[in-house]
């Protein structure tokens, strides 16, 4: 299938008079992984509830894998996973009987049931504890054993809400891990996090989300570009160089140099000039003891993205 | 706009882990146990006191379920009392620990409709009580057999089933009752003390405000309580309002079925109903049934209205925690 698997227009969640969700677009393509970014109460919840029809939309139009959630819940939710935050159990009832129900919900013949149960326990690691009851499991199991319900579901979206609150790292790290995994398998991934950290290495393109408005989508280093601005931050260490300022400042593409300490030097490039600046130290007989690009980090721009617009916001106060 | 597929989808599946649920479920078996021991001594002593007094009756059986000479309650009065707390039981907790437990959204995002979800629940627990109650009619009828010696005749068993089949009922509106306080408040606790409240209300509250509200909406007429009698436009409000309760609604429609010389569920003569009537002569069934179907009627509306209200709250209930 090519173009996009979720495509909204519009979409618009209003509980009385406030609006949760504001009129957002956006489309999720095949395979991709999609994060969905924001402080709590943001909209991401809601919008994904309105992607499996599980609350009515307000205004504006959704479609997932073509189906029509609002009309069609049941053609979508059959080929959707879905991970709430905080996902439940029957906690009296052991990690088996809990997949088979789920299992026969899914209208899996009940012949191939218990292979596909156990297949997919296998797949999230919980082989050993498949007769255990949930009341046993720690909170990473339980987030395992609801990747598994996806996994069994062959679920071509999976949507996984805030997975990996409130785990340990090493948990963390595993998840991440298995949701790889589905990725490499062709499931197309939404992933709604406020840890960024996570959101930047797993996701393909990110959404932020803000009073229920998508104010910034795209991949980190788009987001990077229209929110710091400058491009790359390169930082050179060089001992025992001459006249290096100059040097640097010389480079094609740097547009900003700056003595940190007394061989360190910080610059702004516009594009990657690695090569120039270590040809640069050389040529200054400068010894080259590091060189090394800070990647733009989400959380760099998160927080300069809502500075910027406390800053505007309060020019605006100003002005008034 | 109309939705597509079914909303039977997935009912079997909620239903038959319901099913399983409460049937192993310590709180089913604490309420068996106590029905059935309540119940074996009632049908016990019963059976002693007819054993003793009656002479000939063509329906011992059913003597069975309103003998209350020795014992101090009938059974059916045990049942009217016992019914309401099997339901609350079996029902207070149904949507509220779904959504405490967070396994609503999760259930919900699979492929079915919360039309499967809320039935199939329902069904489950009006099964479980179906079960228990032919355990006990079976039971009574057993005890029935070997401590009297007098085998059912077919209008017995047809009688005793009815009744049964109107218990059910009985217990179906408590059930969507308890199920409804379940959609509407997410605690359990808060759910059971309602349910609690309002079953103490109609059980021992209702009854004793009846003849006073009554009064109030059409004042007797002094003329009446001169000759010693009820002024029958008071009366008749009483009943209506009696009737709000299903208690009431459960204990009229029982009685005929159970006694089958009764002519009439009201205490408000109706000439009528007795012009021709041979005193103490037994009804056909079918009549018997007749008199009763207001009764019964009134009940599976209440089945029906309190479960439809649960049904279109829990609709359009947000599934988020």
């Amino acid at each position: 299938m090519s173009g996009p698997v979720v495509t909204a227009r519009g979409l618009t969640k209003r509980y009385g008079a406030a609006t949760v969700v504001d009129g957002i677009d956006f489309d999720v393509a095949k395979g991709e992984i999609f994060g969905l970014l924001g402080p709590n109460g943001a909209g991401k919840t809601t919008t994904i509830l309105m992607m499996l029809g599980l609350t009515e939309v307000s205004g504006g139009e959704i479609r997932v894998l073509d189906h029509d959630p609002v009309r069609d819940p049941l053609g979508v939710k059959r080929r959707v996973g879905y991970l709430p935050d905080q996902v439940g159990f029957y906690d009296n009832l052991t990690a088996y009987d809990n997949m088979s129900y789920t299992a026969s919900l899914m209208g899996i013949p009940a012949g191939e049931r218990r292979q596909r149960v156990l297949e997919a326990l296998e797949r999230v690691r919980l082989s050993d504890v498949v007769n255990k009851r949930v009341k046993t499991f720690s909170r990473g199991m339980r987030q395992r054993l609801g990747l598994a319900e996806i996994v069994m579901k062959r679920a071509a979206i999976a949507i996984l809400d805030e997975p990996t609150s409130g785990l340990d790292p090493q948990a963390i790290l595993e998840f991440l891990e298995m949701i790889h995994q589905l990725k490499h398998e062709g499931v197309t991934v939404l992933l709604s996090s406020h840890l960024l950290d996570q959101v930047q290495r797993m996701c393909d393109r990110v959404a932020l989300f803000q009073r229920g408005r998508i104010v910034l989508m795209g991949t980190v280093a788009e987001l990077a570009r229209q929110v710091l601005g400058t491009g790359l931050v390169v930082d050179v260490e060089a001992g025992a160089a001459t006249d290096l300022d100059a040097r640097l400042g010389a480079i094609a593409g740097v547009t900003q140099v700056a003595r940190i300490a007394a061989d360190h030097y910080r610059l702004v490039t516009d594009r990657d000039v690695r090569p120039d600046i270590a040809r640069a130290v050389v040529a200054a007989n400068g010894a080259l003891r590091r060189l090394s690009v800070d990647a733009p980090s989400l959380e760099a721009i998160y927080a300069r993205f809502f500075q910027k617009q406390a800053e505007t916001e309060e020019g605006a106060r100003d002005a008034a | 706009m109309r939705r597509e597929g079914s909303p039977w989808e997935g009912l079997g599946t909620v239903y038959v882990k319901e099913l399983t649920d409460h049937i192993s479920s310590i709180r089913m078996l604490v309420l068996e146990i106590l029905i059935f021991l309540i119940a074996g001594a009632i049908v016990y002593f019963a059976i002693d006191s007819i054993n003793q007094t009656t002479a000939e009756d063509p329906f011992v059986l059913l003597k069975l379920f309103t003998e209350s000479r020795l014992a101090v309650f009938s059974l059916l009065a045990i049942l009217s009392f016992m019914i309401p707390l099997m339901a609350i039981a079996l029902g207070f907790d149904s949507v509220n620990s779904e959504h405490n437990r967070r396994t609503l959204s999760r259930i919900l995002s699979q492929p079915i409709y919360r039309d499967a979800l809320l039935a199939g629940k329902f069904l489950a627990a009006l099964t479980t009580i179906a079960i228990s109650l032919l355990l006990l009619w079976l039971l009574v009828v057993g005890l029935g057999i070997i401590r009297m010696g007098v085998p059912p005749n077919a209008e017995e068993v047809a009688r005793s089933l009815a009744f049964m089949g109107v218990t059910l009922a009985y217990a179906g509106t408590w059930l969507a009752l308890a199920i409804l306080l379940s959609i509407l408040t997410r605690s359990a606790a808060t759910a059971v003390l309602v349910a609690l409240g309002i079953w103490l209300f109609f059980t021992l509250i209702w009854p004793m405000l009846v003849p006073g509200i009554a009064a109030t909406i059409s004042p007797p007429d002094p003329r009446w309580a001169l000759f010693g009698y009820q002024d029958p436009v008071t009366a008749q409000w009483a009943e209506w309002l009696r009737r709000i309760s299903p208690n009431e609604l459960f204990n009229g429609a029982s009685i005929v079925l159970l006694a089958p010389d009764t002519r009439q569920v009201s205490q408000i003569v109706n000439l009528t109903q007795w012009q021709g009537a041979i005193l103490g002569a037994p009804l056909p069934l079918t009549e018997s049934l007749a008199i009763a179907w207001p009764q019964v009627v009134a009940l599976f509306a209440g089945v029906i209205v309190l479960f439809v209200a649960g049904y279109v709250v829990f609709q359009r209930q947000e599934v988020r925690a």
